[in-house]
């Protein structure tokens, strides 16, 4: 199978990943429970993920680097933790389900006002918009890196200043982006930079977390234990104590540390630079072959490795079964969870065909890739 | 049951903060180990560092130095 849905999920991981995993699950016992030699284990696997996650993506302080489940988890506590009835807040058409409804249930539950920057039919956004539809009762940014269905990248720092400028909070979907493309949440003024560790950081399924800026204030999403001040009736209000009760995914987050190492060993800029360069060989495969519609905008150097497209008029998830059963090429069809951005982009009924690719792709992939889209549009 | 010494123990405000101490003493070769927090500072649970008194000065010169978020320092017999 030729693997390219590394948007969804990279499948290919590091060994060194796996390893680690089995390692731990032989080895490890709960972490921040006692001083056993399995618990500290543990919570010495666990604290050097913290720094490493903290230094790959610019967290100030490795406490402040909190372990969810995925990002849909890390999305819903810091938008649930921070946004209070009355407040308003500003999303864009880029974002994925996991942004738009913990925000559309605020809406609806809670009273919170949404507005949304558009996204013309090309998937691109006007940044003057973000400060256009600030009011006085605005609270926060809520906005994705990377949109996961055409590889557009916001302008975070852009956007960070405009936040910082109207005293704004800025929360960030480092989905698909982190451990793809260098991420620094401080130089970029980010307040919570939530990721996921099983995409382009090549981790595990089943690990994520927040990036907390120090001095963010962030209501738990629950409660219970901690391993520390057991007889307080209050969850502890220190990071990441504060927003991880119950026990870590440590097995998980064992293999994401050893993921980090290998990103960080190998270079995010060369990860970026190779993925960048199987994009660009994709597309100028097939944006120009006939009956193709490639979406969203190549214009700009920066870039997530995705190419989404159609062929002609039929039903992405026939062409995305005819990739798979017939050249055992693996794709995403379908709405990929960004309605607005289909909406935008026209693409509501038919869906679009993602190919989204990886560190652990090859150019001969590619090329296997765009011979098969070429022979079903013709 | 082992005798009770005379001991440094410090303690910390959370896991990680214990976790960074140990990562901070382990590398610069200093003295000391996790142990469990004691009853005679806090009951329930948690971890604290332990090392011998006269190792108060080297440890919290070092912690200062590395900004390690400590909470209080205490002479135990444990």
């Amino acid at each position: 199978m030729i693997y390219l849905d590394n948007a969804a999920t990279t499948l290919q991981k590091p060994r060194e990943v796996t390893d680690a995993v089995i390692e731990a699950m032989g080895s490890m016992g709960n972490a921040a429970r006692g001083t056993n030699s399995g618990s500290l284990k543990a919570s010495r696997t666990i604290y050097e993920a913290r720094a490493l996650i903290a230094e790959l993506l610019g967290c100030p302080k490795p406490d402040h680097v909190v372990f969810t489940c995925n990002s849909t988890e890390a999305l819903n506590i810091a938008i649930n933790g921070t946004i209070l009835p009355g407040d308003h807040a500003i999303s864009t058409d880029l974002e994925h389900n996991s942004v738009l409804r913990p925000l559309y249930r605020l809406e609806a539950e809670q009273g919170v006002k949404l507005s949304f920057v558009s996204a013309d039919s090309n998937g691109n956004v006007s940044y003057d918009d973000f400060e256009a539809l600030i009011r006085p009762e605005t609270k926060a940014i809520v906005c994705t890196h990377a949109s996961n269905l055409t590889g557009t990248m916001l302008d975070i720092r852009r956007i960070g200043k405009i936040a910082e400028k109207h005293d704004l909070l800025f929360i960030v979907d480092a989905s698909q982006t982190a451990g793809c493309v260098p991420v620094d949440m401080t130089r970029d003024g980010v307040d919570i930079l939530c990721f996921t560790g099983h995409k382009g950081l090549m981790g595990p399924q089943g690990t994520g977390g927040l990036c907390i800026r120090p001095g963010i204030q962030i209501r738990p999403f629950k409660v219970g234990g901690t391993g520390i001040h057991s007889y307080s009736k209050e969850q502890p209000a220190e990071y990441p104590t504060r927003l991880e009760a119950g026990t870590l995914n440590s097995h998980g987050i064992a293999g994401l540390s050893a993921a980090v190492e290998y990103i960080r060993r190998i270079g995010i800029e060369t990860i970026a630079a190779k993925e960048n360069a199987l994009m660009r060989r994709f597309y100028e495969g097939v944006s120009t072959v006939d009956g193709v519609t490639v979406y969203g905008d190549f214009s700009a150097l920066e870039r997530t490795a995705i190419v989404a497209l159609n062929i002609r008029d039929y039903d992405s998830g026939a062409v995305s079964d005819e990739l798979s059963e017939k050249y055992h090429i693996a794709t995403r069809p379908g709405a990929h969870c960004a309605p607005r951005l289909h909406q935008a982009l026209g693409t509501t009924e038919q869906g679009a065909v993602r190919f989204s690719f990886s560190w652990f792709n090859t150019e001969a992939e590619i090329d296997e890739a765009i011979r098969a889209v070429r022979e079903i549009s013709a | 049951m082992r005798e009770k010494e005379l001991k440094l123990i410090i303690t910390f405000p959370s896991t990680t903060a214990a976790m960074a101490m140990e990562s901070m003493c382990n590398r610069r070769s200093l003295p000391g180990r996790l142990i469990p927090l004691p009853r005679e500072i806090a009951s329930g649970c948690g971890m604290a560092w332990s090392a011998k008194p006269e190792d108060r000065v080297i440890l919290e010169q070092a912690a200062k130095e590395e900004g390690m978020d400590i909470g209080d320092i205490h002479t135990l017999m444990i």
